[in-house]
């Protein structure tokens, strides 16, 4: 029997719900990412992508491809989880805070759904 | 509902040491890469995707002054990331959370970053 007063419930008032589930899947990609990051980076060091030629054979490599696929996917999450820690602790009118929330949940899937179509189309197409 | 109600004092009130700015700097490196970072990203697969030209003109902007401005903050931006990232995971094993092991580990994000920055693009610049 919920302690809970109906107007707490209508109005949202109460535990986050799945909140350690959010910080626990923010942990993962963070785990995720400094390997996949630190591997981008070494490889934009060594030059990778300093012109179009050497970009599209590097992406041709279905290792790198792979690897590609991951790091974008993993970011885009971990963007959005950190993103939404941002807007819920600093926009506290109702309307906004959804509307901010929409609207990065829509950004980081299309940022997701942009580099991993751009990185498979160059890896297909090599 | 925003019932404005007024909150206690923090930024007035606390003296600032090193665990609270590699705190803020954590969630605005995060929050600038996301923006800058992650855009940046997308931008290089896309155009390069759509062809040589278009990649070539991405190349072109990375490779002006401005380019090269955003290219060593983003540097600096994602190793300050990855520090205090390395230090919260430590931190999240129950681990650091006494005052001297947590300020040492703070400080030495804030020297670690600029470090690694100065030597990731001594690597690329001499290569």
């Amino acid at each position: 029997m919920s302690m809970r007063s109906n107007i707490g419930r209508v109005r949202g008032l109460g535990s986050a719900k799945s909140g350690t589930h959010h910080w626990w899947v923010h942990r993962l990609t963070a785990i995720a990412m400094p390997f996949l990051s630190v591997w981008l980076l070494a490889s934009l060091a060594r030059g990778v992508a300093a012109d179009y030629a050497t970009l599209i054979s590097w992406i041709a490599n279905p290792v790198v491809a792979i690897l590609l696929i991951l790091f974008s996917g993993t970011m885009f999450f971990h963007i959005r989880l950190g993103l939404q820690i941002l807007v819920e602790d600093y926009v506290h009118t109702e309307g906004n805070k959804v509307a901010a929330l929409v609207l990065i949940t829509f950004a980081c899937i299309a940022g997701a759904v942009a580099a991993i179509f751009s990185i498979l189309k160059i890896a297909f197409g090599n | 509902m925003t019932t404005k109600r007024p909150i206690a004092p923090h930024l007035q009130v606390y003296k600032w040491g090193p665990h609270m700015v590699v705190s803020i700097l954590h969630r605005a490196t995060g929050d600038g890469m996301a923006l800058v970072g992650a855009s940046l990203l997308v931008a290089c697969l896309v155009s390069a995707a759509i062809g040589p030209e278009a990649y070539g003109r991405f190349v072109a902007l990375m490779i002006s002054i401005p380019g090269y401005i955003v290219m060593v903050g983003l540097t600096l931006v994602f190793f300050q990331h990855l520090c205090s990232g390395l230090r919260h995971l430590y931190m999240d094993t129950g681990s650091g959370l006494q005052p001297d092991e947590n300020r040492l580990l703070a400080v030495a994000t804030l020297v670690a970053s600029p470090l690694l920055t100065a030597l990731t693009w001594a690597l690329i610049l001499l290569r």
